[in-house]
């Protein structure tokens, strides 16, 4: 049963040994030369798992991968109950939308401690639990670096999603993100990564363009 | 001709290398749009000199545009400009060109954003409704779309835009502008002769974009002589298009959009277009691409954000009409669009 239709990948609902499971194909896209397609078809699908294995490690909930097929691109993991931040966090009081946002910064906060770096950090991209757990998904675009940078970005893009999503408490939301994320990895590195983004959205301006 | 009953605005566009006015009527039909475009020896743009190039054709322009218009300077009911984003030197010298003609003619006048301006103009010119719009131009990388009351942002550039990545790589292959032909038009051509595909880095966070990796890479793989330009055209252009339909593709998958616009000079490009009709297919949305003269940077989508902009009572006191260079898609309330 088709679960969802990203813009990657399709997702599956399926029965796996007596257990319900997700099987995420990357399917062809017919819009990139098929020796690029190829290539970032497969890389990704051996990168996903490695990074949510590694973010398991870190202590941040990812699916269990059951099953890897890198020539179909392909992979089987365990399904995940629960709702995406994105439906839920408008249901939510103020202080628990705070209180959920800065566990998120939290989570954030130790996959980056691991050098980890999500790569698609969305509302869509986590998922509650009916036991309350956060578990993150889709580490396609992820990558594994401690650089400021890398860590930057990460950070800039839930930002955005704040933004772009939920722009009624994107402040307060994203506040709150760096608020767990500091509790975490201290408030010097959380500092810097403040500056960091700042310094990301002024780039990609007009200023920027060569002005030589 | 009789046009006494119409209602016409002058827009003026001055963020960068064009100078340009437009003349459009209320009902939306452009009447006249006249562009001069400064050209730099380097092929970068130096500011202070596009202003200085953009100051002398000032009188000229506007008055080839009220020309072409068959219009008087006093038929003119409302004066335009874009505000910003852009080069501070070009944007003054648009902005007090504006504040002139307004007080002279004592009209109305209209400080607009730019960017906004290439997704109405797409809007209008396309009859698109609500879409998902890639805006890739020389100066700029955005995906963005409409959520109550404003355009979102959904994905931009993390580094250089899209335009300046090819017209830098053209350059480094020396490649130089003719009449009437940019050289990413050249780059276009060449790359459809490319048969060879030589993988670059193609770097996609989100819907976030980079490109500079991918640009140091081509320019190097330039000095090797063991790829033909034509294949280095065409993996370039494959790699950048296909990052740029990968974070429109998720833009569209999160949005639910029925409908994909692409604006700014980019979107001249073939290959680009093609990419984007079929993703716009797979998710069943309708594919808009703004005609050509539209496209690059005009007055006329000055013209037209001016109407809309007075339509809705956005005015611009001559004393708050400074310029904006760092003026954000996502600061500006756009109340033509429902919901
Ligand atoms: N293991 C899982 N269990 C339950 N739901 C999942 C699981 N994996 C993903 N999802 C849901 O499906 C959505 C799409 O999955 P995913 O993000 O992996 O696909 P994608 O095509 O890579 O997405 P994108 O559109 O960001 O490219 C996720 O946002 C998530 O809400
Ligand atoms: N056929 C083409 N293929 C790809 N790119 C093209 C083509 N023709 C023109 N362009 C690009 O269009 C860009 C110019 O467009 P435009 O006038 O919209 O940009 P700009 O003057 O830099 O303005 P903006 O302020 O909107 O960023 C150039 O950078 C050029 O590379």
């Amino acid at each position: 049963m088709l679960l969802k239709k990203g813009a990657e990948a399709s997702l599956f609902l399926e029965q796996w040994h007596g257990r319900k499971v997700v099987m995420k194909k990357r399917l062809p896209k017919k819009y990139r030369l098929p020796q690029l397609d190829e290539s970032i078809r497969s890389y990704r699908t051996v990168h996903e798992p490695q990074l949510m294995h590694q973010s398991k490690e870190a202590g941040v909930p990812s699916p269990t991968i059951f099953l890897v097929d890198v020539e179909e691109a392909n992979i089987v993991m365990e399904f995940i109950e629960g709702d995406q931040v994105k439906q839920i966090l408008h249901t939510l009081t103020t202080e628990g939308r705070r209180k959920l946002c800065s566990y998120i910064g939290m989570l954030i906060g130790n996959l980056h401690k691991h050098g980890i770096i999500h790569g698609d950090l969305t509302t869509s991209n986590m998922i509650l639990t009916p036991h309350g757990k956060i578990v993150f998904v889709d580490f396609g675009l992820g990558e594994f670096s401690t650089e400021l940078e890398a860590r930057g970005v990460d950070l800039h893009l839930m930002k955005r999603a704040f933004q772009s999503t939920h722009y009624k408490y994107a402040k307060e939301g994203f506040e709150a993100v760096m608020e767990g994320y500091s509790d975490v990895t201290g408030k010097k590195l959380a500092e810097d990564l403040l500056k960091k983004i700042r310094e990301i959205e002024e780039r990609g301006r007009y200023v920027s363009r060569e002005e030589g | 001709m009789h046009r006494s009953a119409m209602t016409y605005c002058l827009g003026i566009e001055s963020t960068a290398d064009d100078f340009s006015v437009g003349i459009v009527t209320f009902e939306g039909e452009a009447l006249a749009n006249v562009t001069s475009t400064y050209m730099s020896e380097s092929g970068g743009i130096h500011p202070r000199e596009a202003a200085q190039h953009h100051t002398r054709v000032v009188g000229k322009v506007l008055r080839e545009a009220l020309r072409k218009a068959h219009i008087e300077p006093k038929d003119v009911e409302i004066v335009a400009f874009s505000q910003g984003p852009g080069m501070g030197p070009c944007l003054r010298t648009g902005a007090t060109a504006a504040r002139a003609l307004a007080s002279y003619l004592d009209v109305p006048l209209m400080g607009v954003n730019h960017l906004v301006a290439h997704i109405e103009i797409g809007r209008l010119a396309t009859g698109a409704e609500d879409p998902v719009t890639l805006f890739v131009s020389g100066g700029n990388t955005i995906v963005a779309a409409f959520d109550v009351g404003r355009y979102r942002i959904f994905g931009e550039t993390l580094d250089i835009a899209i335009g300046n990545c090819i017209d830098v790589f053209a350059r480094e292959a020396g490649l130089r502008p003719e009449e009437g032909l940019p050289v990413a038009a050249m780059v276009e051509e060449l790359a459809s002769r490319g048969v060879v595909f030589v993988p670059l880095p193609y770097t996609v966070k989100g819907m976030d974009l980079s490109f500079s990796g991918l640009l140091t890479a081509a320019t190097e793989l330039l000095r090797k002589t063991k790829y033909r330009l034509e294949d280095l055209c065409h993996s370039l252009q494959e790699g950048i298009f296909s990052m740029l339909t990968e974070v429109t593709e998720r833009a569209l998958a999160h949005t639910e959009k029925k409908e994909v616009l692409l604006t700014g000079g980019v979107a001249a490009n073939k290959r680009l277009q093609t990419m984007l009709e079929i993703i716009a297919k797979e998710h069943e949305a309708r594919f808009c691409v703004v005609p050509k003269q539209f496209a690059m940077d005009n007055g006329t989508m000055i013209a037209w954000m001016g109407i809309l902009a007075y339509q809705h009572g956005l005015k611009v006191p001559i004393e708050k009409s400074f310029v904006r260079l760092k003026w954000r898609l996502d600061e500006v309330d756009v109340p033509w669009m429902k919901r």
